[in-house]
C-alpha cells in the first residue's frame, strides 16, 4: 500500500492514498484532540489539512520503512505539523481549492467520549490503530460474507464476538435466533473468526510500510511477542 | 464502520492468537510460550484424553517456506524416535491456513534453571545423559544446530529431552532404515492403524466456500507428503538454507554457524554448543565452595570441544563424553596432558584409601622398627 502510495501511477496512488486516510483519519484525529488538547473544530481543519498536505504534497514520498514504523512516522508527521502551524500563529487556512476529504468527525468525536483514555497520548494513538485495524477487517469481512451469501454467518459472528460481554447470548440462544442447529453456531463462528483472522492481516499489510514492519505488528498485535 | 469498544477489541485480539483448532480432535487451553516460528499451546486431546503441546506455526508467518521448516522438524521429530528427545504424535495444517504439529507435553525445568540445583558431579552426569540423544541424531543425519540450555528440558525424574529441532539441518541418508521407510512406521504408529486404511488427523486450509470443518486428508496421501519433503534434496537445509544464512543462538554457535557457512556444519558444529554447555555447567552459583570446576582437564574438555577449528574438536559426540566420564572416574582426559605432579595428584584421588592403607602400613612399619631398635 505504502509502495503504491510511493509510485508514479496516479491511479494507483490515489488509491492506495484513500486506503490510507481511511486506516488513519480516526487515530489522526483522536489524537490531536487528546495530544495537543485543541478543540473540535481545530482538530477537524488540522486532520483534513494533514491528509490533504499528505495526498497533494508527497509527504509520504520521504517515508523510508528500513527506518521505522508507518504510523509511527505519520505522528512525527502529525506532531511537526502542528508545531509548525503553532509558531506560524496563524493557521493558514486551506482556501476552496484545497482538497477536501469527506470525513465524519460527529461519529470519531462519539468514539473519543467512549472510549477509555487512560495513559499518554501516544499509547491512545496506538490503542486507536488496533480499534481501527479491527473495526476495516470487520467491515472488511462483512463484504465478504455479503458478496459470498454468507450473511448468517457474520451475523452469528457480530452477535456473539462484536456485541457487550453483559448482552453476550448462549449458542442455544443464537441457534433459536437465527433458526439454524447449536452445532451450525460453533461452526460459523469458527469460520467467521478464521476469516476475520486473515482480514485482519489482509488490512494489516495495507497498513504498514513493509513485509518487516508487518511481520512485527503482527507479533506485537497478536499479543505473542513480550510474553 | 462500527465502533469497537475495548472489551471487544481485546476480545477479538484474544480470537487473533488462538490457533482455529475447529474440525480436529484438540481443544487450546493455554499460551505456553512462543518462538521464532510461532507459538507453543497446551491443548487436550479429546481422543485419547490427554494433555499435549501444539506447535503452531504464527498467523503472520505464513510463507510457504516457514510452514516447510516448521513441518520439517516435525518430520524431524518423528524420524528420531529417542527417549530424549521429544516424540511427535500428528501434523498438518489447521483450518486457518497455519501448520501445526502436536508433540508430548513436556513437563519440567530448563537446563540451566534445573543444573543450579546440583552439584559439580551431578552437572556432569547431566551433561553426559545430553549427550546419548544428540548422538542418536547424530547417527541419523541430524545436526541440531541451536544447542543451547534453554533448548535441554529435564523432567521431574530426571530424565533429559533436547527440544526444539526448527533449525535441525538434515545430512545425507544413513546407513539406517530409508527416511521414508521411517516416516511410514511413524505414521502407523501415531494412529495405530496403517497409513494406507486409515486417515490421521491431517487438514488442509478451508476456503470460503466450505466453512464448516477442516478436510480430513487419507493416511496415505499424508504419508506420500511427508515422503516428497524427505526425499533426498527436497529437504535438507542445505537446499533450504541458503549459504550466508546465519542460523543459531549466539554464544552456542559454532564459528562456521556466525559466518553462515552453511556447507560446512556437520555434527562438529553441536559439539561446539556442547562445549559451551558444559562450559555454563562449569560455572558455581555464586558462594559455592567448589573449585573443582576451574580443573584444567575440564577446560581443556570445553577448550577443545569449542575449538574454532572443526578438525581440532571432538570427532564425535560420543567422544566429549567419554572424555567428561573418564574426569568423573578420575582417569586422564584425551583433551588434556597432565604432568608428573597432576598425574600423582590424580592417582592419589583416586585410590585415597589404598593410599591411606599404604601409609598407615608405613608408618606402623616405621614405629615398628623405631620400637624394635631400643
Amino acid at each position: 500500500m505504502v509502495a503504491a502510495a510511493q509510485g508514479r501511477d496516479p491511479e494507483e496512488r490515489s488509491r492506495a492514498m484513500d486506503a490510507i486516510t481511511n486506516s488513519y483519519w480516526r487515530p489522526v484525529y483522536k489524537y490531536v484532540r487528546l495530544r495537543w488538547r485543541v478543540e473540535r473544530e481545530d482538530a477537524e481543519d488540522f486532520t483534513q489539512d494533514f491528509f490533504s498536505r499528505l495526498l497533494e504534497k508527497d509527504f509520504l514520498a520521504s517515508y523510508d520503512p528500513a527506518k521505522g514504523k508507518l504510523r509511527t512516522f505519520l505522528r512525527t508527521c502529525i506532531d511537526r505539523l502542528f508545531m509548525n502551524q503553532l509558531r506560524d500563529a496563524h493557521r493558514q487556512k486551506r482556501g476552496d481549492a484545497a482538497v477536501h476529504i469527506s470525513l465524519d468527525f460527529e461519529e470519531a468525536e462519539h468514539e473519543l467520549a467512549a472510549s477509555a483514555q487512560n495513559g499518554s497520548a501516544e499509547d491512545y494513538f496506538e490503542k486507536e490503530w488496533v480499534r481501527t485495524l479491527f473495526a476495516l477487517a470487520v467491515e472488511r469481512l462483512r463484504m465478504q460474507c455479503l458478496s459470498a451469501g454468507k450473511t448468517t454467518q457474520f451475523a452469528v459472528f457480530e452477535r456473539y464476538d462484536l456485541g457487550d460481554e453483559d448482552s453476550r447470548p448462549s449458542y442455544a440462544a443464537l441457534a433459536e435466533e437465527f433458526r439454524i442447529a447449536a452445532t451450525d453456531v460453533t461452526n460459523y463462528l469458527a469460520f467467521a473468526r478464521r476469516e476475520f483472522r486473515r482480514s485482519v492481516l489482509a488490512q494489516l499489510r495495507d497498513m504498514t510500510g513493509s513485509d518487516e514492519e508487518f511481520q512485527r505488528e503482527a507479533r506485537s498485535l497478536l499479543g505473542v511477542e513480550g510474553k | 464502520m462500527k465502533f469497537l469498544p475495548d472489551q471487544v477489541v481485546a476480545r477479538l485480539q484474544t480470537e487473533m492468537q488462538t490457533p482455529d483448532l475447529s474440525g480436529t480432535r484438540y481443544r487450546a487451553l493455554e499460551l505456553l510460550g512462543h518462538g521464532g516460528m510461532g507459538t507453543v499451546w497446551l491443548a487436550h486431546d479429546s481422543i485419547l484424553q490427554r494433555p499435549v503441546a501444539l506447535k503452531v506455526l504464527a498467523a503472520e508467518n505464513s510463507s510457504a517456506d516457514l510452514a516447510a521448516r516448521l513441518m520439517q522438524e516435525a518430520v524431524v521429530l518423528a524420524r528420531l524416535e529417542h527417549p530424549g528427545i521429544v516424540p511427535v504424535h500428528d501434523a498438518g495444517t489447521l483450518a486457518d491456513g497455519r501448520t501445526f504439529y502436536c508433540m508430548k507435553l513436556v513437563e519440567g525445568q530448563t537446563l540451566d534453571r534445573y543444573a543450579r540445583k546440583l552439584r559439580l558431579r551431578e552437572r556432569l552426569r547431566l551433561f553426559q545423559r545430553i549427550a546419548e540423544p544428540l548422538a542418536f541424531a547424530h547417527s541419523r543425519g541430524i545436526i541440531h544446530r541451536d544447542l543451547k540450555p534453554a533448548n535441554v528440558m529435564v523432567g521431574p525424574f530426571g530424565e533429559v529431552l533436547i527440544m526444539d529441532w526448527g533449525l535441525a539441518k538434515v545430512m545425507a541418508a544413513t546407513s539406517a532404515s530409508s527416511p521414508t521407510e521411517q516416516v511410514s512406521q511413524h505414521v502407523t504408529g501415531a494412529t495405530g492403524l496403517s497409513p494406507t486404511a486409515t486417515q490421521v488427523s491431517v487438514h488442509v486450509t478451508d476456503d470460503i466456500e466450505h466453512p464448516s470443518t477442516a478436510t480430513q486428508v487419507s493416511g496415505h496421501e499424508f504419508t506420500r507428503a511427508v515422503q516428497d519433503r524427505l526425499r533426498p534434496g527436497t529437504l535438507a537445509p542445505e537446499n533450504a538454507t541458503a549459504h550466508g544464512t546465519v542460523l543459531g543462538t549466539p554464544g552456542y554457535m559454532a564459528p562456521e554457524q556466525q559466518r553462515g557457512e552453511v556447507n560446512l556444519i556437520d555434527q562438529r558444529s553441536d559439539i561446539f554448543a556442547m562445549g559451551s554447555i558444559l562450559q555454563s555447567l562449569l560455572q558455581e552459583p555464586p558462594g559455592s565452595p567448589e573449585s573443582e570446576s576451574y580443573s584444567r582437564p575440564l577446560r581443556a574438555i570445553c577448550a577443545k570441544a569449542m575449538s574454532a577449528e572443526m578438525s581440532a574438536r571432538y570427532s564425535s559426540v560420543q567422544e566429549l563424553a567419554a572424555d567428561v566420564g573418564r574426569y568423573l572416574d578420575g582417569l586422564p582426559v584425551t583433551a588434556y596432558r597432565e604432568n608428573i605432579f597432576e598425574r600423582t595428584a590424580r592417582l592419589v584421588s583416586r585410590n585415597r584409601v589404598a593410599v591411606v592403607l599404604v601409609l598407615a602400613y608405613l608408618f606402623m612399619r616405621l614405629l615398628f622398627i623405631l620400637f624394635s631398635r631400643r
